[in-house]
């Protein structure tokens, strides 16, 4: 029972993992990118939640936000900030060079994104762990023995239906239909009409939101919020998405799921510490061994999503 | 030399050697965002074995490249089979794996640190950053310097010219490592203390962050890049509580100490703009070729 008990919770934990993950999947599935302000902006929308329900507006706009104003504030904020990461990281990836590692251009300019804003909101907050007071967090459900938060199946819910949102979306809509497009071949899909600067950006406010959702998700399930909290999150979501496969969706989701029950799993058997070595040992042996991971394509820029 | 500049001359030559242990392998086209690993290989080599067999600085310090170096030369050929992005995650994992090790390790500390009883002035680090910067050097005058600037330019084209592209690649990345490992070293005997966290994934990227800026075309890029940004914070030092002061004065709100992570926020907005403005670094081939003094033709 115990066993079953700490699988559920390596579930509610990879979904956090999953729609992280499933976001790290898309900047790469469709742009090529890896995005390493993704953690920060998951970091950033439990923070300016917090922060909202703490202190409420800035300039004495408001006083403290209930939390659904609170929560919704968060993902506004990592909204935000990825469309602004769009616009000083992705749009300059331009090919000016022939260099052989331009490709890092975005993924660098991002590590810069990283660093900025964390620090900013460890200037702007401090650096010390802050308790988040989310709605009926002492509510438990008990399926038999096996005890489950009321948030936590709430959040369950909510990141299956952001995921067969998403799938709808780049399923059946036309903007959906243009992002395949610039997967497949940004310049083709050019030439034939896909509008690659109105489409681009939608990638980044899909993040945004993707990460702001995963941010709260977290910060009503924890109780807690850290500037340091996108660090980890965002190894767990990546080492998800190589074990999914890079660029597949639902490879991400499964990938995130086995992260959490990873994680969980080797704390239950062997220890908090041993939690780094098997996750990233699991990364590293994929990586090694089926760099096209579990469910994932044979290369980047073909038949995803 | 009060014991603050030595100190800071440490870091500062620490930091300038394994800027080069990443430049290697990013000027043959590898970002290597797994420096940390490296590093961590070296300075725990050699703080185990000061502190387990009492072994004089002479034999740890070499003993601690070549552990990281031979852990790069074996890493390197299934590192190599993937590219681009998996390339950056693949060492990446590396680093994380090698920390996820070392905390695991009760010899090695754990996540409780190891502490050093051997200890060396800021002269040997900086001995040591002197003789890698000649190195670097030599290395990118050589024929191997020029294969590797062949295989970053086009690794296809460097193959058809009889460039064993695997070959430089997998030496860059052993080399790299063994640099990578001296700094390691050196920041073992320098500090008398190693702990994990000071080789976490933010320490690789900061490192990657200071070589790409630098740029990585020339050996100049990451000797400017390091300097530039150990030094920083020390030139920031006097200038930001005076700044903060003035920002005080006319919001009329109470100052608050600044703290350390301003410098941050500067190298990240540095790097945002530079990769904007001009993605290949600072200091780049056509910059020192203009900046050499011109040589006299010979007559023809």
């Amino acid at each position: 029972m115990l066993i079953l008990q700490q699988i559920v919770n390596g579930v509610l934990l990879g979904s956090v993992y999953v729609t992280v993950a499933v976001a790290f999947t898309l900047t790469i599935g469709v742009l090529n990118f890896l995005n390493f302000t993704i953690p920060t902006l998951f970091m950033l929308s439990a923070m300016i939640a917090w922060a909202g329900a703490r202190y409420g507006l800035p300039l004495g706009l408001a006083g403290p936000l209930p939390w659904p104003a609170a929560l919704a504030l968060g993902i506004a904020a990592a909204v935000a900030a990825s469309l602004l990461v769009e616009r000083f990281t992705f749009r300059y990836m331009r090919a000016r060079y022939g260099d052989a590692t331009e490709h890092a251009i975005p993924l660098v300019s991002s590590l810069g994104f990283l660093l900025v804003l964390e620090n900013l909101v460890r200037i702007a907050y401090g650096t010390d762990t802050q308790r988040f007071d989310g709605p009926a967090a002492n509510l438990t459900l008990n399926l038999g023995g096996i005890l489950v938060r009321t948030p936590q199946v709430a959040s369950l819910v909510v990141v299956a239906l952001l995921v067969l949102a998403l799938t709808w979306l780049l399923r059946t809509t036309p903007i959906g239909r243009g992002l395949r497009a610039i997967a497949e071949n940004p310049d083709a899909a050019s030439i034939l009409g896909v509008d690659t600067r109105r489409i681009v950006p939608v990638v980044f406010v899909l993040t945004g939101v993707l990460c702001g959702i995963a941010g709260v998700i977290f910060a009503i399930n924890y109780r807690e919020v850290s500037p340091q909290m996108g660090d980890d999150i965002g190894a767990k979501a990546i080492a998800g998405m190589v074990v999914g496969g890079l660029g597949s969706i639902w490879g991400a989701i499964l990938g995130g799921l086995v992260v959490g029950l990873t994680e969980t799993l080797a704390i239950h058997f062997f220890g908090a510490d041993t939690v780094q070595v098997a996750v990233w040992g699991l990364l590293l042996a994929v990586l090694l061994a089926r760099p096209q991971g579990l469910f994932g394509h044979h290369s980047i820029g073909k038949g995803k999503l | 030399m009060s014991g603050y500049w030595s100190g800071v001359l440490s870091i500062l030559a620490i930091n300038v050697i394994f800027a080069y242990g990443v430049f290697l392998p990013v000027a043959t086209g590898q970002l290597n965002l797994g420096g940390a690993g490296f590093q961590a290989l070296g300075a725990y080599t050699t703080g185990y074995l000061a502190a387990t067999y009492a072994a004089p600085a002479a034999v740890t310090i070499p003993l601690g490249m070549l552990v990281a170096a031979l852990v790069g030369f074996l890493i390197a050929f299934p590192i190599l089979r993937t590219r681009g992005v998996y390339l950056v995650l693949a060492t990446f994992a590396f680093a994380e794996v090698v920390v996820g090790i070392i905390i695991n390790s009760p010899a090695l500390g754990g996540p409780m640190g190891l502490s050093v009883p051997d200890y060396v002035g800021a002269g040997v680090p900086l001995v040591a950053a002197l003789l890698a910067t000649v190195f670097v050097f030599y290395l990118m005058s050589t024929r191997f310097g020029l294969a590797m600037r062949a295989v970053h330019d086009d690794e296809t084209v460097s193959e058809l010219m009889g460039v064993s592209v695997r070959g430089v690649q997998v030496a860059a990345l052993s080399i790299g490592g063994a640099l990578a490992g001296l700094s390691g070293a050196l920041y073992a005997l320098s500090f008398g203390f190693v702990e994990v966290h000071a080789f976490s994934a933010v320490a690789s990227i900061y490192v990657l962050l200071y070589v790409l800026l630098g740029g990585t075309q020339t050996p100049w890029g990451p000797l400017i890049g390091a300097a530039f940004f150990t030094l920083l914070p020390e030139i920031l030092r006097p200038v930001l509580p005076e700044v903060a002061a003035i920002v005080a004065r006319l919001t009329g709100r109470a100052a608050r100490a600044p703290d350390d992570s301003w410098r941050f926020v500067i190298l990240g907005l540095v790097t945002i703009a530079m990769m904007a403005l001009r993605p290949e670094g600072v200091v780049t081939r056509t910059l020192v070729e203009r900046l050499r003094p011109r040589r006299r033709l010979r007559a023809a």
